[in-house]
């Protein structure tokens, strides 16, 4: 089942794209941001963190950027500081950092020793890192050998079902997650705390109090991916885990989802300007580091074009998120990522009384599935026009897992009845998963037994979206990414270049710029 | 047949139609009182005639008799999934149940805008925003944006109203602020998320910064969302909430209403 589309007019709006993100591309490669320093460190192994007088764990990655940011000695990059430290001291990584946190020690300070013994001590700690994560994709590609993978990378089995647990502590989120994982679940994500993309360091240890979501930590992330791994080898089925690596700490998630194991990141270029006011070239800057994190871990990155048809109105809409989805995957095939990884986001998001809105609905999904033939498509369910009403909620969520099916989405995120009322309860997601698994299971394969009437109602749809898009992309071609966010291209919203949160953040890079380990990130995938 | 005992809508007049009893309200189910419900619950146990006898007891303790529970599913190991059906005991007396209620009468856009010109006799200010850590902004814009909500104008559209709308994430004393420089007569506050009752306790630090200011009678205070109603508003010590379906005319009727009523009393 295919639909008849205007190849000239893909190819064009993937050539705008490519323009497009040279430009922000130019800009990305001259600067960093705090978060992608503090990711840096992360990866040399600087883990910890100390206690402040309020009782809080602030972490030791935090603590010596701060104190570079404050001395004004950033711009170098934090390792080349964290390793001439080392040299001189003759103290571990980790010993440093907590002199650093204590106070006790200012980088700055000490000492500059030859540059080319303190970028090679950086380069060893980086390239452990490293090490350590192509290692963990070495063991998803080992469990994935005997344990059944339901997600088959040419679409001829049903979309990976993928669920939320929310409730704000790990430990109660375990066990709906596996509850989940047994009534059919493939892929568990942790919804985050509320805000917490807005907090500028990760929090540490694992948590037990968090608001519509979990506190994503690295120790969560551990407990998560040991009690997965355990039902996955109950179950014969790998059950992949999800997190959001949006926020100010966009990077650092992405640097502790790849060293813990994650799957899957929600990791878009865009959302974090869109939805949390955060600054334009903090998350461009930052999106960037991320997926080349993603790409060498092999996360399958799931990005937010859903999100517009929340804000804007889903029937009249469409195009922009096709024409963000071509900027999204322009942004990660520049960060190194392959198609068969790019979970594209999208969403069924039209009011359900639309005449014939369930047409136009599976044009859109199949338009997208026949634009990016490759990619794991993340689908979204119903969540703006969801009400009170349960017994209909259960009923539209019915007709998504269908047009889902259908038209072969690769992530198909579950509606739930309740999803105008509260995080899911564990009865909800049981019910929304039977649901699902009756109608993946019963329709299986009635994508390939259809075929789209030439010029009908469908085809006509798909074709004005596509055209729409392109007509977009020319625009933002025209006055420049920035400008076109600024002039409410997507999702009706407006941000300026310099404003949001997180801009304070960023920073120009010096001529000595050092990162280990953004290099060593690039040889690993440039050797690929 | 009296006011609060009556034939249902359409009902034959037939010596065996029941009529609606205001006193001892019941849910209707397939006749008159006969207050059946349908349940449905998790509980943390394996199926078993044990866990559905559980299930049976817990609804008899809520009240139900004649309780039938008619499907008990495995969830996932550990938990069983239950739906049950029974019929309520207890009643209401509808007509003792008294709702506070917002002071208003609901107006359309030129009553509004001519009530403020002959009225007020100048254009009001209304400032809004989310606040605290919440990002939701769609249900603040259907309340601002020019467009507005299911074919009602925004309060951005009112020659007569002048409508800043902030955005989301706002803190408190932000909002406060801002109203000051602006010299609002109303504060509109949305709300969205309210896990741990975080929304409750954002309104009432609200008031509290407001308080603490001598803010609190400078302008009305609203609040808005899908898990707000006017009483818990109160409650909060705003002077007035919308839930779900507010319409922007709504708001705008009772802001208009209030500010005459504060004129009145001044004089
Ligand atoms: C869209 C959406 C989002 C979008 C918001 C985009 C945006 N810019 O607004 C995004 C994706 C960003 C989002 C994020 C989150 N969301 Co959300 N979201 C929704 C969703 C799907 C729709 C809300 C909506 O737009 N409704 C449409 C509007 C028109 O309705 P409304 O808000 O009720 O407004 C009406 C009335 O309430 C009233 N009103 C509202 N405000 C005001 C103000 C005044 C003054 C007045 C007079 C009236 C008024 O008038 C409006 C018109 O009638 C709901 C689910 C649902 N269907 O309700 C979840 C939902 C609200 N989200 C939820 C959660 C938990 C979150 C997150 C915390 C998840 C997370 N852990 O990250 C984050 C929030 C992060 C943050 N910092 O706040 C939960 C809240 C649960 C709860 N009760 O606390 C919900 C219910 C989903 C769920 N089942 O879990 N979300």
């Amino acid at each position: 089942m295919k639909l008849r589309l205007n190849k000239t007019q893909i190819a064009q709006c993937r050539s705008i794209a490519k323009v497009v993100s040279r430009d922000v591309g130019k800009m990305i490669s001259q600067h960093s941001t705090v978060a992608i320093e503090r990711s840096a460190l992360r990866v040399m192994g600087i883990c910890g963190a100390h206690k402040k007088a309020d009782g809080q764990f602030y972490p030791h990655a935090n603590a010596i950027v701060d104190q570079l940011e404050k001395d004004n000695v950033l711009a170098r990059g934090a390792s080349f500081w964290l390793a001439n430290a080392m040299l001189q001291l003759e103290k571990s990584a980790e010993d440093v950092a907590a002199l650093v946190a204590e106070d006790k020690l200012r980088l700055s300070e000490i000492p500059l020793q030859k540059k080319a013994a303190v970028e090679k001590t950086a380069r060893a700690l980086a390239k452990a890192g490293v090490t350590k994560i192509v290692e963990q994709k070495k063991n998803r590609k080992n469990l994935l050998k005997h344990l059944d993978d339901p997600h088959d990378p040419s679409f001829k089995k049903p979309p990976m079902k993928y669920v939320i647990v929310a409730s704000g502590n790990i430990f109660e989120d375990v066990v709906q997650a596996r509850a989940a994982a047994q009534a059919g679940a493939d892929v568990i994500a942790v919804i985050r705390s509320t805000a917490q993309s807005l907090l500028d360091y990760v929090p540490h240890g694992s948590t037990t109090e968090g608001f519509g979501g979990t506190y994503a930590t690295q120790e969560n992330f551990r407990i998560m991916r040991r009690a997965l791994d355990e039902e996955s080898e109950k179950l014969g089925r790998y059950i992949r885990l999800t997190n959001y690596s949006s926020g100010l700490c966009m990077p650092e998630i992405a640097s502790l989802a790849a060293i813990e194991r994650l799957d899957f990141l929600l990791c878009d270029s865009l959302y974090g300007i869109l939805f949390r006011d955060i600054n334009m070239k903090r998350t461009l800057i930052d999106q960037h580091f991320s997926r080349m994190m993603c790409a060498l871990s092999e996360i399958f990155i799931n990005t937010g074009e859903d999100n517009y048809l929340t804000t804007a109105d889903a029937v009249e809409n469409g195009h922009q998120v096709l024409a963000s989805q071509f900027l999204n995957e322009r942004f990660a095939l520049d960060a190194h990522m392959k198609e068969s990884f790019m979970g594209l986001g999208h969403a069924m998001e039209m009011n359900p009384w639309h005449p014939n809105g369930i047409l136009l609905e599976i044009a859109r999904a199949q338009m997208t599935r026949d634009i990016f033939p490759k990619a794991p498509l993340k689908y979204m369910p119903p969540t703006r026009h969801m009400e009170g009403d349960i017994f209909f909620g259960h009923v539209y969520d019915a007709i998504f897992n269908l047009v889902s099916v259908m038209t072969k989405q690769g992530i198909h995120l579950l509606g739930m009845p309740t999803e105008a009322i509260h995080t899911p309860l564990l009865g909800d997601r049981y019910m929304a998963l039977k649901s699902c698994n009756y109608i993946f299971g019963g329709a299986a394969d009635l994508g390939d037994e259809l075929i789209f009437r030439p010029n009908g109602k469908i085809e006509k749809w798909s074709q004005k979206v596509l055209k729409e898009s392109l007509q977009l992309l020319k625009k933002i071609e025209r006055i420049g990414l920035y400008r076109a966010i600024e002039e409410k291209c997507f999702a009706e919203v407006s941000r300026s270049l310099t404003g949001g949160k997180g801009f304070k953040g960023v920073f120009e890079k010096h001529a000595e710029y050092f990162n280990p380990v953004q290099d060593a990130l690039e040889v690993e995938l440039v050797k690929r | 047949m009296s006011k609060d005992s009556f034939l249902p809508y359409g009902a034959p007049n037939h010596s065996s139609v029941k009529p609606v009893d205001l006193k001892n309200l019941k849910p209707y189910g397939d006749a008159m009182n006969d207050g059946r419900m349908q349940v449905n619950f998790t509980l943390p146990v394996e199926p078993s005639p044990e866990a559905q006898e559980a299930a049976a007891e817990l609804m008899r303790k809520m009240g139900f008799v004649d309780v039938k529970i008619v499907d008990m599913q495995k969830a996932s190991e550990g938990f069983s999934f239950f739906v049950g059906y029974g019929a309520i005991n207890h009643s209401v007396d509808f007509t003792k149940i008294t709702v506070l209620k917002v002071e208003t009468v609901f107006k359309g856009f030129d009553e509004i805008n001519e009530l403020i010109r002959t009225k007020i006799k100048r254009k009001i200010r209304i400032i809004g925003a989310t606040t605290g850590f919440d990002a939701h902004t769609v249900g603040l814009d259907a309340m601002f944006n020019m467009k507005g909500y299911k074919g009602d104008y925004g309060l951005e559209r009112y020659p007569m109203i002048e409508a800043k709308n902030m955005g989301a994430q706002v803190p408190n004393i932000e909002l406060l602020e801002a109203a000051i420089k602006m010299n609002a007569d109303a504060i509109m506050v949305s709300q969205v998320v309210t896990e741990k009752d975080c929304h409750i306790n954002n309104l009432k630090d609200l008031m509290v910064l407001a308080d603490k200011h001598g803010w609190r009678d400078r302008f009305i205070f609203i609040s808005g969302g899908p898990r707000l109603s006017h009483p818990l508003s109160v409650e909060c010590g705003l002077d007035a909430g919308f839930g779900t379906g507010t319409l922007p005319s709504h708001v705008a009727s009772y802001v208009v209403d209030e500010l005459i009523r504060r004129l009145e009393r001044k004089k």
